[in-house]
């Protein structure tokens, strides 16, 4: 084996003993612990990460604790069948309750940051008008937020992508532009990107500025300490307050995937303990700890972008497993649909490599082997549906199975197939616009169309349900809404849970709809607000003057 | 709709019932088969191997390789994968699958349920294509999850492998010598 030329700098500061880092894994604990500290956090991902980093800005003894693996550059060797069960919820193949929806979700240190496929939004304006007017949301505003959109798009190097789309991309882009949609180029967070096109299996090159190679590490630096391959069980609660959590060090097992868990607690005692382990981690955790929900709002409203899936072979080569996956992207059946209409869909294409291909291709036998052999010809659009924002799109719900572990369940309703059709039929039309030999929609019934009036009258029939519609998820959202009603909503705008006076969700998990728009950049800016809000109560003012002025400024 | 989720519960209830009884009877009377075979296997047992070997060949039919021998590595990868994979599933879904295999095994589900009337190791490809065609277009969704998850983890347990690459014209991850990976 050659020697990388990388380094990896999370092998090299473990390593660096005047560096002093404190972490602890959770497989390799030899008895219980305890620990006290200002501030707790559950959870390593684009919440946890950017509330790590604020907090010991400040001055606070910060413990965070991740349930997945610590795993960094060196360890990831762009092979899916190592990084989907290493670096995701259950292997990459995390369900909802009838397995309608394959959800992908990180589960590492950086959470889905380290295996995300970088795409960079602010959260489109009218968003955070929805939230405003329905959920009395009016700290989120476009301007009030920008200052924190600015700070994060510094920190993490969201910057527009130099390099010419892949041609994956490039397909999305011809076809749009032939029917006359709008497309653009999407900002990534990424620093001298080698393009490979492997971001969903962490970043080999570190160029990705993920959590794990950001905060994390600066956070580590200033004396957080972290416990990663643990499970945070249960938080206790008196009087309306958090008074200890219990997590429990996870059982190593032969295949490395540590799921289930070991007979080592950890029992710490914090002023303050945030949640950030997603829309269905943190409503699960709170079920699990049967904290107040006197309103029934706890794990309601998960939002995923559900997404249906379109693939068509090309005369040309388009290897979409290789350069950087989603750099263009449509807005047109969102800027051109009101909330209060049908529902709207972002369009994208996603990186393509083989197991992702395989698995998300209907069919079996020589059917199947046929497309996959068409693998370099391939090309792949998604429709990420804006779900939430309609009285007929409520999202889903999440439940702790009888061993405490979250299950969601999604009911897609018929509001939500109606758009999944009509992109379907989009997705379809924009392929062939740019010149698709075959579209294929990803429908157990769907069939290979040559023609695009062929596949408008198939898809126009097909039944739209549950298993037989092939519907995707890369993004978890809600199940804490924030809002100003604590009737409707489990948090409030600051991130502070309405009954409980110590505990915050600072993630994802807090958007009462979905964002409409990748969401990484959304949950960077508001727990950058909301983390730098809990500061002010907890440190000296002289620490949190400096990182207001970074805010405003 | 309500004729079809009654219809479903119906099933529902009867599939529990039939798994119970081949969970129990599976512990007692099969607890011998239960030894390994010539595979390293972690999780599951040598008769689900026997199974997923049968499922494997019908579902990545056109995508193994053609020559005898390598055909015959190709699956037995193929099913160390799958019990990998099942290895690493939080323990709520390893049941699930657990309950799946023991009603694809044990041999009066696997008639009834999966409508298959000799041993994995006995059927033949159509025996095996038509079993999987049956729970695919099935109308109860538990039939259909069922394929769908035995389809699924086999396919992502051959394209993982670089064996598979070839036949896909995939060259795998670039810049491994720079990266260090070869």
């Amino acid at each position: 084996m050659s020697e990388s030329i990388i380094n990896d700098p999370i092998k090299l500061a473990l390593g660096d003993h005047r560096r002093g880092w404190k972490v602890i894994d959770g497989t390799r604990m030899t008895g219980d612990i305890n620990i006290e500290c200002d501030v707790v956090i559950v959870g390593s991902g684009a919440g946890g990460g950017t509330a790590a980093e604020m907090l010991t800005q400040s001055g606070l003894t910060v413990l965070m604790i991740e349930e997945g693996p610590f795993k960094s550059s060196s360890d990831f060797r762009m092979r899916e069948r190592d990084a989907y069960p290493q670096l995701y919820q259950e292997s990459a193949g995390r369900q909802t309750r009838d397995k309608g929806i394959t959800i992908l979700q990180g589960r590492a240190v950086g959470g889905s940051t380290t295996v995300n496929w970088t795409s960079s939004f602010r959260t489109p304006p009218a968003t955070l008008r929805h939230w405003e007017k329905f959920w009395g949301l009016a700290e989120f505003t476009e301007d009030k937020l920008a200052p924190w959109f600015a700070k994060m798009e510094q920190r993490l190097n969201i910057a527009p992508w130099p390099l010419p789309p892949n041609e994956n991309n490039d397909i999305l882009r011809r076809g749009c532009e032939k029917l006359g949609l709008h497309a653009a180029a999407i900002r990534r967070n990424v620093k001298d990107c080698w393009n490979l096109g492997y971001c969903g299996m962490g970043c080999p090159t570190n160029a990705k500025q993920s959590m794990l190679v950001t905060t994390i590490p600066d956070a580590l630096d200033r004396g957080m300490s972290l416990i990663h391959s643990a499970r945070v069980e249960k938080l206790s609660s008196r009087n309306a307050k958090i008074t200890s959590l219990v997590a429990v060090g996870m059982k190593a097992d032969d295949v490395g995937v540590n799921t289930a868990a070991g007979p080592h607690r950890i029992f710490v005692t914090a002023k303050h303990y945030i949640l950030a382990g997603g829309a269905i981690n943190n409503p699960a955790l709170m079920l699990r700890s049967r904290l107040p929900d006197p309103h029934q709002t706890l794990g309601k409203r998960t939002f995923l972008h559900p997404s249906p899936v379109s693939a068509a072979i090309m005369d040309g080569k388009v290897e979409g497993y290789s350069g950087a996956p989603q750099t263009i992207y449509s807005d047109h059946f969102l800027d051109t649909v009101p909330h209060d209409g049908p529902i709207g869909f972002k369009l994208e294409a996603p990186p393509i490599h083989p197991i992702l291909a395989g698995i998300t291709l209907q069919g079996f036998g020589i059917a199947h082997s046929m497309w996959m052999t068409r693998l370099p010809n391939m090309h792949v659009a998604i429709a990420l549906m804006r779900d939430g924002f309609h009285p007929q799109s409520v999202g889903g719900s999440v439940a702790i199975r009888n061993d405490g572990s979250a299950l969601l369940d999604y009911q897609i309703s018929n509001y939500v197939w109606d758009g999944i059709r009509h992109a379907l039929m989009v997705m379809a039309e924009v392929q062939f616009a740019a010149g698709a030999k075959i579209v294929m929609p990803l429908h157990e019934d769907a069939k290979p169309y040559r023609h695009w009036p062929d596949a408008k009258r198939a898809i126009e029939s097909m039944p739209m349900q549950t298993l037989r519609t092939r519907v995707a998820s890369a993004h978890v959202m809600g199940g804490c809404a924030m809002g100003a009603d604590a009737r409707m909503s489990v948090t409030r705008g600051d991130g502070r849970h309405h009954q409980v006076e110590n505990l915050w969700v600072f993630d994802g998990s807090v958007f009462p709809t979905s964002i409409g728009a990748n969401p990484q950049l959304s949950i960077y800016a508001m727990v950058a607000r909301n983390a730098t809000g809990l500061a002010g109560l907890l440190a000296a003012p002289a620490a949190v003057d400096r990182l207001r002025a970074v805010g405003a400024g | 709709m309500r004729a079809t989720r009654r219809k479903f519960l119906k099933v529902g209830v009867a599939s529990a019932c039939v798994l119970m009884t081949a969970r129990v009877l599976d512990r007692n009377v099969f607890a011998e088969d239960n030894k390994r075979g010539s595979l390293d296997l972690k999780k599951i047992a040598n008769k689900d191997a026997v199974c997923i070997a049968a499922l494997a060949a019908a579902v990545l039919k056109g995508a193994l390789p053609d020559e005898a021998t390598a055909r015959v590595i190709a699956i037995n990868e193929v099913v160390e994968a799958f019990d990998r994979t099942v290895a690493g599933l939080s323990p709520a879904v390893q049941k699930e699958v657990e309950e799946l295999l023991s009603l694809l095994t044990f041999s009066i589900t696997r008639r009834l349920v999966a409508g298959v009337s000799k041993p994995w190791d006995e059927a033949t490809e159509d025996d095996v294509s038509n079993f999987l065609s049956r729970w695919r277009q099935s109308r109860f969704s538990l039939l259909q999850q069922g394929y769908q998850a035995l389809a699924r983890v086999i396919v992502a347990c051959w394209y993982g492998n670089p064996l598979s690459w070839g036949k896909i014209g995939y060259g795998g991850p670039p810049f491994g010598k720079e990266l260090g990976l070869v």
